[in-house]
């Protein structure tokens, strides 16, 4: 592999399971070296994506290449050199954490230290629990200390800090740091958008096995985000009369949550004017207003079908 | 095949049969108890010498006990924790797994052997030169046995697995010629055990060990067909992940 591939390189990748099509022409490409994240809802095809560059499933069409190679056909090369942590699950109940730790250091020719690892997640205390006594924050810990103990060229995280507690998030996060700095890549699903926002480079938000939009955490908060006024009012309010009222096209105002509106527009001294009048017009109390840059979980619920229940007009497919 | 990987999960195999104790009383603590209560109490097995008639069906029964229902349902609970597909994308092959846990069977296997063959001595069995002929029907029965429990593994839901080996393990112990003969049976269900793989194994093993030495053909026959047949639909039918 020239050292200018890239990591992983997907071109119109689908996978359907029966009716639905779980993952729908996804194309992207991570670079070695690069913090990438999945974004999207639960089912979006994050999952499933990952599943296929780590081997498990078989992609109905597009072509799948993850450090040069087929990750099912050349399954043996590609095992070695990658670290995997599932969802849920993977661990033996009867083990103790040394124990798995050193099995799974016995698989790899150039293996890190058990003990070291058990040191690095901080399950040093929980050395003698059975696995079946752990915690799920622990449990997670263990599976991302196996993610890495054959000193991988490539790491996929699929939700990692799921269950774990902010001290353990923040140690994870420093971890992902860590080994970007050791030039690992790393592929992670979240649906924590601070995660995202603290530690990928870039990030694809998934939904309905599309992706909706790609870029790094900045440029998706700045590309949709720099012109824009949030509130909190009660919930189900007339969007359109409201949009009326400020002089606004379409769907200007969003209900992007119960009760959490966004609008579409510059927080012109007049706009604010106009808003607060409407409110008071209509005598709704107003809970929270903010003007500025939205944060990337805004930007995700404005993208993914989370946030539109209203009705499905599907953004334009991007590539990663 | 790394050495150090098969050797590490052939340890850690083992670890989790040790620390399962449900496991170690149904291949350790019923049959030997079966044996010494049976030839204990005469008149239950109605046979002459009833140690002699015990030995070579608790030996088919710990076969069972072990190759069945203690690799069938821990290997079932591993697909069902996910273990077997983190596995998956490790470099440890599927033919290493399989290794490691057929180690872990021999293991189990044996120290099973050598503590009722033991008690059979206590209680007044010869041991003869038979047992060398009985081996290779044992083994021939391990690999029936752990193909029937793993094609339960493979494809039903972990509890439904361990209600089912459980069940089946029961069925074969009354139907399977091991804690008293055969011809106890009505003889429609007799004609019905005699296909089946426990009455198949103890038959045969019975009958290398007897003071006559003679192979069953027709059991050994449905051993082996066994032996093919349920591995090979193991290999067909198993998923690894539930």
């Amino acid at each position: 592999m020239e050292p200018t591939a890239p990591a992983i390189e997907v071109v119109g990748l689908t996978k359907r399971y029966g009716e639905r099509l779980a993952v729908d022409g996804i194309s992207l490409s991570v670079g070695v070296g690069e913090v990438f994240g999945l974004l999207g809802p639960n089912g979006a095809g994050k999952t499933t994506t990952v599943e296929i560059l780590e081997g498990y499933r078989q992609p109905d069409s597009g072509s799948v290449r993850v450090l040069g190679l087929d990750p099912s056909r050349d399954a043996k090369v590609l095992h070695p050199q990658i670290g995997v942590m599932l969802q849920e699950g993977g661990l033996y109940p009867g083990v103790k954490p040394l124990e798995v730790l050193q099995l799974f250091a016995s698989y790899y020719d150039n293996a890190d230290d058990p003990e070291r690892l058990l040191q690095l997640v901080g399950l040093d205390d929980a050395r003698k629990t059975l696995v079946r006594r752990l915690s799920g924050g622990q449990c997670q810990r263990l599976s991302l200390a196996l993610a890495l103990i054959g000193r991988p060229r490539l790491v996929f995280l699929d939700e990692p800090t799921a269950g774990m507690d902010p001290r353990a998030r923040a140690t994870t996060w420093q971890l992902v740091r860590e080994l970007r700095d050791d030039g690992v890549t790393i592929v992670l699903t979240t649906h924590a958008m601070d995660e995202a926002e603290h530690i990928c480079d870039r990030v694809a938000i998934v939904d309905h096995g599309r992706i909706v939009a790609a870029g790094s955490p900045m440029e998706l908060t700045e590309r949709v985000g720099h012109e824009e006024i949030s509130f909190n009012a009660a919930a189900g309010l007339d969007r359109r009369r409201l949009g009326d009222a400020l002089g606004l096209v379409g769907d200007a105002v969003a209900e992007i949550r119960p009760g959490d509106y966004v609008i579409a527009a510059a927080s012109t001294p007049t706009l604010l004017a106009d808003l607060t009048a409407w409110l008071r017009d209509e005598d709704i109390s107003l809970g929270d207003l903010r003007t500025g840059r939205r944060s990337l979980e805004e930007v995700f619920l404005r993208m993914t079908s989370e946030g539109r229940p209203q009705q499905g007009r599907r953004p334009e497919d991007q590539q990663a | 095949m790394r050495r150090a990987s098969l050797s590490a999960q052939a340890r850690v195999e083992m670890l989790l049969t040790v620390r399962r104790s449900e496991s170690m009383l149904v291949t350790l603590g019923i049959p030997l108890g079966i044996l010494v209560f049976f030839a204990e109490f005469d008149g239950v097995s109605s046979v002459k010498n009833p140690v002699d008639f015990l030995v070579p069906g608790i030996l088919a029964l710990a076969v069972m006990s072990t190759a069945m229902v203690s690799l069938g349902i821990a290997t079932g609970y591993e697909r069902r924790y996910g273990v077997l597909k983190r596995l998956g994308s490790t470099p440890l092959s599927r033919g290493g797994l399989l290794t490691a846990k057929t180690m872990n069977v021999l293991v189990i296997e044996v120290l099973q052997a050598v503590l009722i063959v033991a008690t059979g001595v206590a209680l007044g069995w010869k041991l003869t030169a038979g047992i060398m002929a009985a081996i290779p029907l044992l083994l021939i029965g391990t690999v029936a046995f752990a193909g029937i429990g793993m094609l339960l593994a493979g494809t039903l839901r972990a509890e439904a697995n361990l209600a089912v080996a459980n069940g089946l393990y029961l069925v074969l112990l009354f139907l399977g010629g091991m804690a008293y003969p055969l011809s106890r049976l009505p003889a429609g269900v007799r004609f019905f055990a005699e296909l089946l793989p426990a009455a198949a194994l103890s038959q045969t093993v019975r009958g290398v060990l007897q003071s006559n030495p003679s192979l069953p053909l027709r059991s050994f026959a449905v051993l082996v067909v066994w032996a093919v047949a349920a591995p090979l639909l193991a290999i067909h039918f198993f998923r690894w992940e539930e």
